[in-house]
């Protein structure tokens, strides 16, 4: 195994207010790893300062051997370091297929338009919206605009996925369809980060699960630890919780 | 298909352009010029305000410093197409430099600072009157030639830089840079994260709606042969262009084109038969197009618009039938 990404002693302040307190942590070629916290834990922030979106307060950010610190987004795209919205962002007035050839053509680096539209309509069939692909992405639902969202970031040819509460405002079975498309994803051997608030969805998918609160990480390793760690169950989980998922995980 | 009819249609309109000085009197020529002119400006305000969608108010400063940087040089001893190429070439480096300041502003910022640039560039030439003669304005030396064989040779200018840019128009609109530019109007924020290093994206589009605005502003002012700041930096210019082009329809390749042509017209029929309420009416116009046409004369869906007046004058008789 490689290491793909590594943070070390990561900051971020805005203002008085430390979001991003000392993190550290290091994630392996190809492993599917849990973001959970509270609410205003810092983890959209922690995301943020990976692609490059805000610049770091201290510490690094290591991609692929290379220290990224200073990228800017643009940058972290062409990298192969992709990210999903927790609010969907589309091009409103373009159509489906012109999204995602958007990242085709920028963030995947193909040489030509038409390159990029090609390997857009591989993407759309890769999610399951090629039936959708020539109707502008503002008349999408919303589980389909998550779908877009990924095609679209797929068609970046990532080698780093940040998913930012995919599954945040859909119902069960279609968080299923997505579930199964996350693991088509992680088949083609991109390396996953997803935030999630679903614990079963976080516990069924994560390989391992790093917890934030305050800005600090609190814990991390394989998800049956950390939901039995003290400090994780006081801060996010609840006993109850962590209770009832140890019963069910000992019936299983 | 589509594409054959935009060509057809820009090559035809411009077909009738270049005849008027064989057709028509000299006071039609006017007319023709202006059309070329204020359309080459339309399709280059259409590469930022169009396809990137910010809305820049510096079209008369590219102009200005195009009048000036044309006339100086001229007066300078540079011969006439050198110098015409100098403004352009220094409205360019201008609009370049400008644009990596101005871009980091958005929105109505942008707006507000855009068109400060019109205000700012045209107090430093009024105030610097060693150089550009201050209030008093430029003579430029006059075009060699009869008044007709002038017009006729400003309007075959004006038209060939109106063809330049709006070939690059076509190129920008299918290239990889166009493509940018368009998630840029539509998504800033994704257009970043896809991976579109949307500041130089930024910065090549607003430098484009410079470059024909410059070498325009030259050729104005051997033109017209005297130039003064208000004139030049005018700031009903640079509201004018972004009308016409959403008259026309921003963000199309026939839209400016169209605009102008329409706008420049409508002007001088109001201005003809309404001396005094000409801006008045202009206004009007303005309001009358932000609430009914949002997307200018191109967007407007003829055929339904049609299909519609065809119904209503089928079901006319029958009205009448019943009503008997």
């Amino acid at each position: 195994m490689t290491e793909i990404l590594r943070l070390e002693n990561v900051s971020k302040s805005f203002g008085g207010n430390r979001a991003v307190n000392d993190v550290s942590f290091s994630l392996e070629e190809g492993e599917i790893i849990g973001l959970i916290g509270p609410n205003g834990a810092g983890k959209t922030t922690l995301v943020n300062l990976i692609t490059g979106v805000h610049p770091l307060s201290a510490g690094k950010v290591i991609f692929a051997g290379e220290d990224v610190s200073r990228q800017q987004a643009f940058q972290a795209a062409r990298r192969g370091l992709a990210r999903t919205f927790q609010i969907v962002q589309p091009f409103p007035n373009m159509t489906v297929l012109e999204n995602v050839a958007a990242g085709a053509l920028f963030g995947g680096g193909t040489a030509s338009v038409q390159d990029a539209l090609e390997l857009a309509h591989g993407e759309l069939k890769f999610v399951g919206l090629d039936a959708v692909a020539d109707t502008p992405a503002s008349s999408l639902a919303l589980p389909n605009r998550k779908r877009l969202e990924l095609a679209k970031s797929l068609a970046m040819r990532p080698k780093f996925l940040l998913l930012d509460e995919v599954n945040a405002g859909l119902n069960a079975s279609e968080i299923d369809g997505a579930l199964e498309l996350i693991r088509k994803i992680a088949a083609r051997g991109v390396t996953i980060l997803i935030i999630e608030h679903l614990m079963k969805v976080v516990l069924s998918i994560s390989q391992r699960i790093l917890v934030l609160h305050h800005g600090e990480l609190i814990a991390q390793g394989d998800p049956r630890t950390v939901i039995e760690d003290p400090q994780v169950v006081e801060a996010y989980l609840g006993s109850k919780f962590a209770a009832r998922v140890k019963a069910e995980s000992h019936h299983a | 298909m589509k594409q054959f009819l935009y060509f057809g249609a820009f090559a035809l309109w411009v077909a009738m352009i270049a005849a008027t000085p064989l057709l028509a009197d000299n006071y039609t020529i006017r007319i023709a010029i202006s059309i070329a002119m204020f359309s080459a400006m339309a399709v280059s305000w259409n590469f930022i305000g169009g396809f990137t969608g910010y809305p820049s108010f510096s079209t008369a400063a590219f102009f200005g410093l195009g009048c000036y940087a044309g006339a100086l040089a001229q007066r300078n001893g540079i011969p006439l197409v050198m110098a015409w190429l100098f403004a352009t070439l220094f409205v360019t480096v201008f609009a370049a430099l400008l644009g990596a300041i101005i871009l980091r502003l958005k929105g109505h910022y942008f707006a507000i600072g855009s068109i400060a640039i019109v205000d700012l560039t045209r107090l430093i030439t009024s105030s610097w009157g060693s150089l550009t003669g201050g209030g008093d304005g430029l003579n430029v030396p006059l075009l060699q030639g009869s008044p007709q064989e002038v017009s006729a040779l400003v309007l075959y200018v004006m038209l060939a830089i109106l063809i330049a840019a709006f070939l690059t128009s076509i190129y920008v609109d299918r290239s990889r840079l166009g493509f940018g530019l368009k998630c840029i109007s539509q998504n800033e924020d994704a257009a970043d994260m896809v991976g579109v290093n949307t500041t130089s994206f930024k910065i090549v589009a607003y430098t484009l709606s410079a470059v024909f605005c410059g070498a325009i502003g030259a050729v104005y002012a051997s033109w017209v042969g005297y130039i003064d700041p208000t004139d030049s930096f005018s700031i009903l210019l640079t509201l004018k262009v972004p009308v016409m082009v959403l008259l026309g329809g921003a963000g199309t390749l026939l839209g400016p084109v169209l605009g102008a042509g329409v706008f420049v017209m409508l002007e001088e029929v109001f201005w003809a038969n309404f001396l005094e309420w000409n801006r008045a009416i202009l206004g009007g116009i303005i309001v009358f197009l932000i609430f009914f046409l949002p997307n200018g004369l191109l967007k407007i869906q003829y055929r339904a618009l049609y299909g519609l007046l065809m119904q209503k004058l089928r079901d006319a008789p029958k009205q009448a039938e019943k009503s008997s």
